[in-house]
């Protein structure tokens, strides 16, 4: 378990064990997208947008 | 002693499905690198980085990183799953609508023009309700069903105004009464190796929209059926989206050369990650 702070509410929480490096995470508090961009500390940014090529 | 095989995954998120290929790979003894699409880049001139891979995975959500990367790798002589000529038959609704009409393969009735006044004419001929389609594009977003005139006029004339030059190339399709739910079958290699329906009230059925997932029986003429779609395009990794017509069968809509498969692989009990696994390991001159 690491600590985090959202960088779109400011809400602090914890991201779960087993969370792997670019992984996208949900803000418990806002609901924003966050990608997690470092573990160990981890860290997270807002996930990118989705771009009109994204798919499958 | 034979070396072990090296693969590189080239991805933009890892969402479970990269997850669960990672983890198929590590139980499978394979050494591979995370190569995140938005942080590499290639030197023309120099393919030496990259040539340390028996075979690339690519996994990127954009389309457009995706194809690119894959013209590059595919110019070195790299493995890539799948290939560029796949990518491109599949990444484009009319190029995977011309492909599959090469080979015979049943599918809806689709027109195209390229200005709003022929698309209009175009409708019109087709008859209402007609669904407008990007020709790039997934997860069932910017479909319009067009029901009457004043719609068709409505979304032809927002289409042309969007700014990219895609928007104005108008693919239209006919509407087909779906029996509440589509298939998505998966195609790795020369098997069918799963399939799923997708149901929903709403005429989009996609689960990235809310469709839910049942097992589907893959019967033989399913499975033909996919199989000479995947043929069509290239062959591959790919999932197939088949439309139940009430009077004409099956009907290939689209496929799919990224797939997504995360309500697929827990609901059939098939391990589709592993069979990616194991077709890289073909696709690597037969390491595996």
């Amino acid at each position: 378990m690491s600590q985090v702070s959202c960088p779109e509410c400011a809400a602090d929480f914890s991201i779960e064990a087993g969370i792997e490096l670019h992984e996208i995470i949900v803000c418990p508090e806002c609901g924003v997208d966050l990608e997690v961009t470092a573990l160990n500390p981890a860290e997270v940014e807002l996930a990118p947008m989705e771009a009109e090529d994204w798919g499958e | 002693m034979r070396k072990r095989l090296r693969v590189g995954v080239l991805f933009s998120r890892i969402r479970v499905e990269e997850k669960w290929i990672f983890g198929a790979m590590e139980r499978r003894g394979i050494d591979y690198d995370r190569l995140d699409d938005r942080r590499i880049y290639f030197d023309l001139d120099n393919p030496t980085p990259w040539l340390q891979y028996d075979a690339i995975l690519e996994r990127s959500i954009s389309y457009t990183n995706g194809l690119y990367a894959l013209k590059v790798l595919n110019a070195w002589g790299i493995p890539t799953i799948n290939t560029v000529a796949v990518a491109e038959a599949c990444g484009d609704k009319l190029a995977t609508s011309t492909a599959l009409a090469s080979a015979g393969i049943p599918q809806p009735r689709n027109l195209i023009a390229f200005t709003p006044e022929s698309a209009l004419d175009a409708i019109e001929e087709m008859g209402y309700p007609v669904v407008l389609k990007p020709l790039i594009g997934s997860w069932g977003r910017l479909l319009a069903k067009i029901n009457d005139r004043d719609a068709a006029e409505a979304i032809l004339e927002h289409k042309d105004t969007l700014g990219s030059y895609l928007h104005s190339i108008y693919y239209i399709q006919e509407y087909i009464q779906k029996p509440g739910r589509d298939i998505r079958a998966f195609v790795i290699g020369n098997e069918t190796i799963a399939a799923i329906y997708r149901i929903s009230p709403h005429w989009i059925t996609n689960t990235a929209r809310g469709g839910e997932g049942e097992v589907c029986p893959i019967t033989n003429e399913l499975s033909t059926l996919c199989l000479d779609a995947a043929k069509a395009v290239g062959g591959g990794v790919l999932a197939i989206d088949i439309i139940e017509h009430p009077d004409r069968g099956y009907l290939v809509n689209e496929i799919n050369h990224t797939m997504e498969f995360h309500t697929s692989q827990p609901l059939t009990g098939v391990d589709i990650a592993d069979c990616i696994v194991g077709y890289i390991c073909q696709v690597a001159n037969g390491y595996c």
